[in-house]
C-alpha cells in the first residue's frame, strides 16, 4: 500500500537507533580504552586505539594502600550475594504466605505492602543510622544486607508470578502426599519459581552492588568499604595527584563485571524488566 | 496429627508464619527508624565538636529553619535536573516503543537494541558519574576532542557552569533510564488487543494517527506509573550529582539535591534537621506511593477486562 513512507520511516528509525546505541556504548568504550593507557598517554589526548598499560594500571590499583580494592570487591560480593539471596527467598516466602493461605490479616497485609511498594528507604535513613549505632552494627556489613528481607518490589514480582504459574492444586497434592507446609514451599514451590527467583536475584544483586547512599553512612572503616564508597573516596581525593590510568581502571573494575554478567543473561533480564514493571 | 476442624485443617497460622520475617525486618529496619526520624525532627539534636547538644524539644523550629535556609532552592534543583532527564527519556521511549511494536516497520536486531539501551541502567551510578567527571573535566577527553575538531577554541568548563553540570546530570539520568522505560512501554503496547491496530489500519489511519488515537490512550495507566515512579526516583536523586560535584553541588549549590542536603545533615550528625528534611520527603513520597497504588490497581482491573475481551472472539470462533 504505502511502501514509500514506511521505507523512509524505517531509515529514520535506524538512524535514531544507531545514534542512541552510539551514545550508550561510546562512554564505556572510552572507559575501557583509557583503562589500557598510561597516565601520560591519557593526558596527551583521546585516542580510539587501546594502549598497552592494562596490566600496569591493574597492578597500580591493586597495590594502592589507600584504596583497598581487593577487600572492596570481596565486601561488595558478600553484601550483594546475601542481599540477593535474602530478598528473593523471603519475598517468595511472603508472597506464598499471602497467595496460598487464608487468614484474617491477609488483605491488610497485602494492601500494606502495595502501599510501601515504591517508598524510598532514604526517608528513614536518620533513624536507621541511629538504630544500628545503638545495636552496635555501625561499621559492619550486616545493616547492608539484612534489610533486604523486606523487599516490597521483589515481593510484588513473586506474587504476580505465582498468580500466573503456581496452581494451588499442586500444593493440595503435596499436602495429600503428607508433605509439611514448609517442606512444600522449599521442595515444590521454590523449583517452580526458579525463573522468577533468578531474574529477581540478578536485579537485587545489581541494586546492592551499586548501592552508595546507606553504605557510605554505615561504613567508615577502610577494610569494610564496598566499591561505590571507594569510587567516592577517589573523587574526594585531590584529583590532579592521581594517575588517570588508575582512575579509569578502578571504574572499570566496578562496572565491567556487571556488564559481562548482563550480556550473558541479557535475554532473561530484558524479559524480566518487561514482566516486573517495578524496580527499586 | 494436626487438629482437624470438620473436614478442614486450619492453615492460617502458616500464613502468619511465612509473612512474619518480612514484617519483622520491615518493622526493625524501616518502621521504627521512620518513627524515630519523625520524633527527632521536633528536637534540637546535633553534634558540635565533640559535644552532643540535645535532644531538646523545639516544636516546629527545625521545619522553620529548613524553609528559611535553602530547602526551596534544593527542591528546585532536584525538580530541574529531574525534568532535564525525564523529558527526553519519555519522548525517546515512546518513540522507540512505537517503532519496535509497529509491524509495518521491519526493524532488524530489536533484541540487540533492547540489550544495548537497557545496559546503562545496570551501571553503578557512582562509577558512571566518576566516569563523566573524568571525561568532561576541563582537560578531559571530551574537551580535547572538541578542540581538535575545531568546534571550540578553549576548553568548555562543564563542571563550573550551572547548566553544564545540571545538563550532565540530566544526560546521565536520561541514559540510565530510557532503556528501562522503553521496555516497560513496549510491554504495555504489546498488551493492547491487536484487533484494535488491525481496525485502525483498515480504517486508513496513518502511523501517527494510530499512535495518538489508539496507542497513547491505551497505555495511559502505564504512562502514569512511569511518570510517578520516575518522580520518586527523581526525589531520591543522589549518587550522580554527589559524585560528580564531590557532594558540594557546585557551582554555588545549584546542583545540590534534597537527598544530598539530607546526607550533609546526616554526616554532620545534625539529627534534628535531618529528621525534618526526611519528614518532608516522606510526605511527598507517601502521596506518590498512593498514586502508584491506585494506578496498579486500576491497571489490574483493566487487564482483567482485556483478558475477558480476548476470550470472547475465541469462543465465537469455536461456536461459528
Amino acid at each position: 500500500m504505502d511502501k514509500k513512507p514506511s521505507h523512509a520511516r524505517t531509515v529514520i528509525a535506524y538512524i535514531v537507533l544507531i545514534l542512541l546505541t552510539f551514545l550508550c556504548l561510546f562512554f564505556f568504550y572510552i572507559l575501557i580504552v583509557n583503562a589500557t593507557r598510561s597516565h601520560p598517554q591519557i593526558q596527551k589526548g583521546f585516542s580510539f586505539i587501546p594502549g598497552h598499560s592494562l596490566m600496569k594500571n591493574l597492578r597500580s590499583v591493586l597495590n594502592d594502600a589507600n584504596i583497598p580494592v581487593m577487600s572492596g570487591i570481596k565486601n561488595s560480593l558478600i553484601v550483594s550475594s546475601l542481599s540477593a539471596i535474602l530478598a528473593t527467598y523471603f519475598s517468595a516466602l511472603t508472597a506464598y504466605g499471602l497467595y496460598a493461605y487464608d487468614f484474617k490479616l491477609k488483605k491488610p497485609a497485602f494492601v500494606f505492602i502495595m502501599l510501601i511498594l515504591v517508598m524510598p528507604t532514604q526517608v528513614s535513613a536518620m533513624g536507621f543510622i541511629n538504630l544500628i549505632t545503638k545495636m552496635g552494627m555501625l561499621n559492619t556489613l550486616y545493616p547492608l544486607f539484612l534489610p533486604s528481607i523486606a523487599a516490597p518490589a521483589v515481593f510484588y514480582f513473586m506474587y504476580s508470578y505465582m498468580q500466573s504459574s503456581l496452581p494451588l492444586e499442586l500444593v493440595e497434592a503435596a499436602r495429600i502426599d503428607g508433605s509439611s507446609e514448609f517442606h512444600t514451599f522449599n521442595r515444590v514451590v521454590i523449583p517452580i519459581m526458579k525463573p522468577a527467583l533468578a531474574v529477581q536475584a540478578i536485579f537485587a544483586f545489581v541494586t546492592s552492588w551499586n548501592n552508595y547512599f546507606i553504605p557510605a553512612l554505615v561504613i567508615s572503616d577502610n577494610s569494610k568499604k564496598t566499591l561505590p564508597i571507594l569510587i567516592a573516596a577517589l573523587r574526594s581525593a585531590d584529583f590532579l595527584k592521581f594517575d588517570m590510568g588508575k582512575v579509569y581502571m578502578l571504574i572499570t573494575i566496578a562496572i565491567v563485571p556487571i556488564i559481562i554478567v548482563y550480556i550473558a543473561l541479557s535475554k532473561y533480564i530484558v524479559a524480566g524488566v518487561a514482566l516486573g514493571g517495578v524496580k527499586e | 496429627m494436626k487438629k482437624i476442624k470438620g473436614n478442614e485443617v486450619s492453615y492460617a497460622k502458616y500464613g502468619y508464619l511465612f509473612i512474619a520475617p518480612f514484617f519483622i525486618a520491615f518493622l526493625i529496619f524501616q518502621f521504627i527508624p521512620l518513627i524515630q526520624t519523625i520524633y527527632y525532627s521536633f528536637f534540637e539534636y546535633y553534634r558540635s565538636g565533640l559535644k552532643i547538644i540535645g535532644p531538646n524539644p523545639v516544636g516546629f523550629d527545625n521545619y522553620a529553619a529548613l524553609f528559611e535556609a535553602d530547602f526551596g532552592k534544593y527542591a528546585g534543583n532536584t525538580i530541574i535536573m529531574w525534568i532535564l532527564g525525564f523529558i527526553p527519556q519519555i519522548l525517546i521511549s515512546l518513540l522507540l516503543a512505537a517503532w519496535f511494536t509497529d509491524i509495518r516497520l521491519k526493524i532488524k536486531g530489536k533484541q540487540f537494541f533492547k540489550v544495548v539501551i537497557y545496559m546503562p541502567n545496570l551501571i553503578m551510578a557512582s562509577a558512571f558519574a566518576m566516569l563523566f567527571f573524568a571525561l568532561f573535566s576541563d582537560n578531559g577527553p571530551v574537551n580535547s576532542t572538541l578542540i581538535s575538531m575545531g568546534l571550540i577554541s578553549k576548553p568548555f568548563r562543564f563542571l563550573s557552569s550551572v547548566w553544564g553540570t545540571r545538563g550532565l546530570v540530566g544526560l546521565m539520568n536520561f541514559l540510565m533510564w530510557f532503556g528501562n522505560t522503553t521496555i516497560l512501554l513496549m510491554a504495555a503496547v504489546m498488551g493492547i488487543n491487536p484487533s484494535l491496530f488491525e481496525a485502525a489500519e483498515l480504517d486508513g489511519c496513518s502511523p501517527r494517527q494510530t499512535f495518538f488515537r489508539v496507542t497513547l490512550p491505551m497505555i495511559r495507566p502505564i504512562l502514569i506509573y512511569v511518570l510517578i515512579t520516575s518522580m520518586i526516583g527523581g526525589l531520591q536523586m543522589f549518587d550522580v550529582p554527589q559524585i560528580l560535584t564531590n557532594g558540594k553541588g557546585t557551582p554555588d549549590r545549584t546542583s545540590m539535591t534534597l537527598i544530598m542536603y539530607l546526607n550533609n545533615h546526616l554526616f554532620s550528625k545534625n539529627y534534628g534537621m535531618a529528621g525534618a528534611v526526611s519528614v518532608i520527603l516522606f510526605i511527598i513520597a507517601a502521596i506518590l506511593c498512593l498514586v502508584v497504588y491506585f494506578t496498579l490497581n486500576a491497571d489490574d482491573d483493566s487487564k482483567r477486562i482485556r483478558k475477558r475481551d480476548r476470550l470472547k472472539p475465541r469462543k465465537e470462533a469455536v461456536n461459528g
